[in-house]
């Protein structure tokens, strides 16, 4: 039996890299023996996508991207369809457990320099999988046709009509194929959430593994393993992803899973911020709710939005400040200057800054769940400023920042 | 005496519970998912006071009848008037037209109003309509101004017509506060039976928001129990492979 699979093996292997790729990636794939708890949001992160896809397929099964049937068969797949309540749950509840991870997947990386060279094009690639997956959640909040799906849309689609020059209001119409959000609008936000953005988000995910591969990766002390190898080549830091890691990740995974399915059995809606309440009314384009969120993970950047004055009657400048929130995290690899990755070894100054600029990112989520008051909407203009504050220190302290020595080789409490 | 004091304690309660978005404070209630008899009262309720004018399209009659533990002769028997078979779907005959020409508005679909708006609100909302003869039902509500919506429970309540405290804003301006009820006719039902039966109401509007919820939970306790042990089987073999990186 063992003869006949080690021969299937061989037949395999001179027609499609299998062993060789297996070793690459993970028998043979030497990461760091240091990694701590914030290396276990990686492997989740692979692990919801999986499950979104997953969950995904089987509420198209049921699902009907139609304005007059999209809220019934949402409903019909919570009463009729088995375990339907489970799979559409899993799904919403996994959107937003997607940013959870992801947020705290990029926090990693900001305390630790993972951005830094060698590892720009992993950063890069991984900002990338972040706009898509934004992408994907807005087109796929839509789908249940609520209320705020509806209004949130269109409220989103209204900011491109914010460009100015005539390109902004027929920008919006072709978006939506539609004066306004309707059935043409959620046509092809269900193309974009099914079929276009998933299969960018693969491929995403596939270039952010292969480059991580290809430098290796980066630890809680910010050391290149790989310049300190043994006669036989390999790290002297340096363990194979299987089994060790792989054994280590079940760990998280159950542990994720723990909190993931005690939200989906115990409290799927989470108060209201995972499925909003309003969202059980069906949309109705005449009646607007009076008062707009979005969901949680977008509500930072919504804050700025609503934070920046208009300019000439126009919501341009905020657009524009939303925007640069986002792409300014692209540029992360050439702001920052300091020499040293770690915070571990890093000054106070860095510290400091990274703690405002978490906390400003923190607040600024918060205000954009709130009405607007003129309190609110002059505490979101400070910590969207503090937000961006954080990218100018880290362009000039590194000048004068007191860091400490980096060791060679990796630390182990 | 004793229902004057009741209805008095029921018109202080909201003031005693918790605040929602527009500052009107909702009164809890008290229902209870596992309470099948409260369920089937409020199912009745439900079957002959809203499914008249409201629609519950998303729910059918033979699932009630499966979650609520009666048999689809007992649903057809004494909670079906407006379909012919027990695996339809609780529709009404009145269309959107004369919705909107009888009562201003469309009528709610109210399969999910309870997710929508909330158990307290709903209790609130049935528990506060009040005399107001400038509405064209000759009924207002607290919880939601100037409803178009008849007091439809009116015979089991009887009338009830508010009583406000006049007091000075900060502006120095006077302004009135509701700040309770004063029973104006009986109805059928005393003030106590009255509240319990539109918590039994509630509480089966609540149900029929999300059917699949107490199935959820239970389902719940039997994920976590067998993740609790997977992890201490993950943890030992994790603890094995590491013992010579260590």
């Amino acid at each position: 039996m063992s003869n006949m699979l080690a021969g299937l093996l061989e037949w395999v292997d001179a027609r499609f890299p299998l062993s060789k790729m297996w070793k690459e990636h993970l028998s043979e794939y030497y990461a760091p023996k240091n990694f701590n708890f914030w290396y276990f949001f990686g492997s989740l992160a692979l692990l919801v996508l999986v499950l979104q896809i997953v969950t995904g397929i089987l509420l198209t099964m049921n699902y009907k991207p139609d304005a007059t049937l999209a809220f019934a068969s949402v409903e019909y797949i919570m009463r009729d369809v088995n375990w339907g309540w489970l799979i559409r749950y899993m799904h919403s509840t996994g959107a937003s457990a997607f940013f959870v991870i992801v947020y705290l997947h990029m926090y990693r990386g900001l305390m630790y320099g993972s951005f830094k060279k060698p590892r720009e094009l992993i950063w890069i690639f991984g900002m990338l999988i972040y706009l898509a997956l934004m992408a994907e959640a807005f087109f796929g909040y839509l789908l249940p046709w609520g209320q705020m799906s509806y209004w949130g849309a269109q409220v989103i689609v209204n900011l491109f009509s914010a460009i100015p020059f005539g390109i902004g209001e027929p920008l919006s119409q072709w978006i939506r194929g539609d004066y306004v959000v309707s059935d043409a609008t959620l046509n092809r936000f269900f193309a974009f959430h099914v079929i276009a953005l998933p299969f960018v988000l693969a491929g995403l995910v596939v270039a952010h593994i292969i480059a991580l591969h290809e430098v290796g990766s980066n630890n809680p002390d910010g050391v290149e393993i790989k310049k300190n190898k043994g006669p036989d080549g390999k790290p002297l830091d340096g363990i194979p992803f299987h089994p060790y890691y792989t054994v280590k990740d079940i760990v998280g995974v159950v542990v994720f899973l723990m909190f993931f399915f005690g939200i989906i059995f115990f409290g799927p809606e989470m108060g209201g911020y995972f499925l909003e309440h309003a969202n059980f009314i069906p949309a109705d384009p005449l009646k607007t709710p009076l008062h707009i969120a979005p969901v949680w993970y977008f509500t930072p950047f919504y804050a700025m939005l609503r934070a920046v004055p208009p300019l000439f009657d126009s919501q341009f400048p905020g657009v524009v400040v939303m925007g640069a929130a986002v792409v300014i995290l692209f540029f992360l690899p050439w702001i920052d200057r300091s020499p040293v990755k770690s915070i571990r070894y890093r000054g106070a100054s860095y510290k400091l800054s990274l703690a405002v600029f978490i906390v400003s990112f923190l607040i600024l989520g918060w205000l954009g769940t709130q009405p607007v008051t003129v309190i609110k909407t002059d505490m979101a203009r400070i910590f969207t400023a503090l937000y961006f504050a954080f990218f100018v220190a880290l362009w000039f302290l590194p000048k004068f920042e007191k860091t400490k020595p980096v060791p060679e080789r990796v630390t182990t409490k | 005496m004793k229902n004057i004091l009741l209805a008095l304690i029921i018109g202080i309660a909201p003031l005693l519970a918790h605040a929602s978005e527009d500052g009107m404070k909702n009164m809890k209630a008290d229902i209870d998912l596992d309470n099948k008899s409260s369920l089937q009262r409020g199912a009745r309720l439900f079957t002959n006071y809203c499914l008249s004018c409201h629609s519950a399209a998303y729910m059918r009659y033979n699932r009630m009848g499966a979650d609520l533990g009666l048999t689809n002769k007992q649903v057809a028997k004494n909670l079906m008037f407006a379909a012919d078979k027990v695996g339809e779907t609780m529709t009404v005959a009145m269309t959107k037209h004369d919705a909107a020409k009888w009562f201003g508005t469309k009528i709610p679909d109210l399969s999910v109003v309870a997710r929508a708006r909330g158990s307290d609100w709903l209790f609130t909302y049935l528990m506060t309509f009040y005399v107001d003869p400038s509405r064209p039902w000759g009924v207002n509500n607290a919880r939601f101004p100037s409803v178009g919506m008849p007091d439809i429970l009116w015979e089991l309540e009887g009338m009830k017509k508010p009583v406000y405290k006049i007091h000075k804003n900060h502006e120095g301006r006077e302004e009135k506060t509701l700040v309770s009820y004063e029973q104006v006719t009986p109805g059928k039902l005393s003030p106590v039976e009255f509240r319990d039966s539109v918590t039994d109401l509630v509480n089966y509007l609540t149900y029929m928001g999300e059917p699949a919820k107490m199935e959820r939970q239970r389902w719940g306790v039997v994920a976590l129990i067998f993740l609790a042990i997977f992890f201490f089987v993950a943890y030992a073999l994790k603890k094995e492979y590491w013992r010579d990186v260590h």
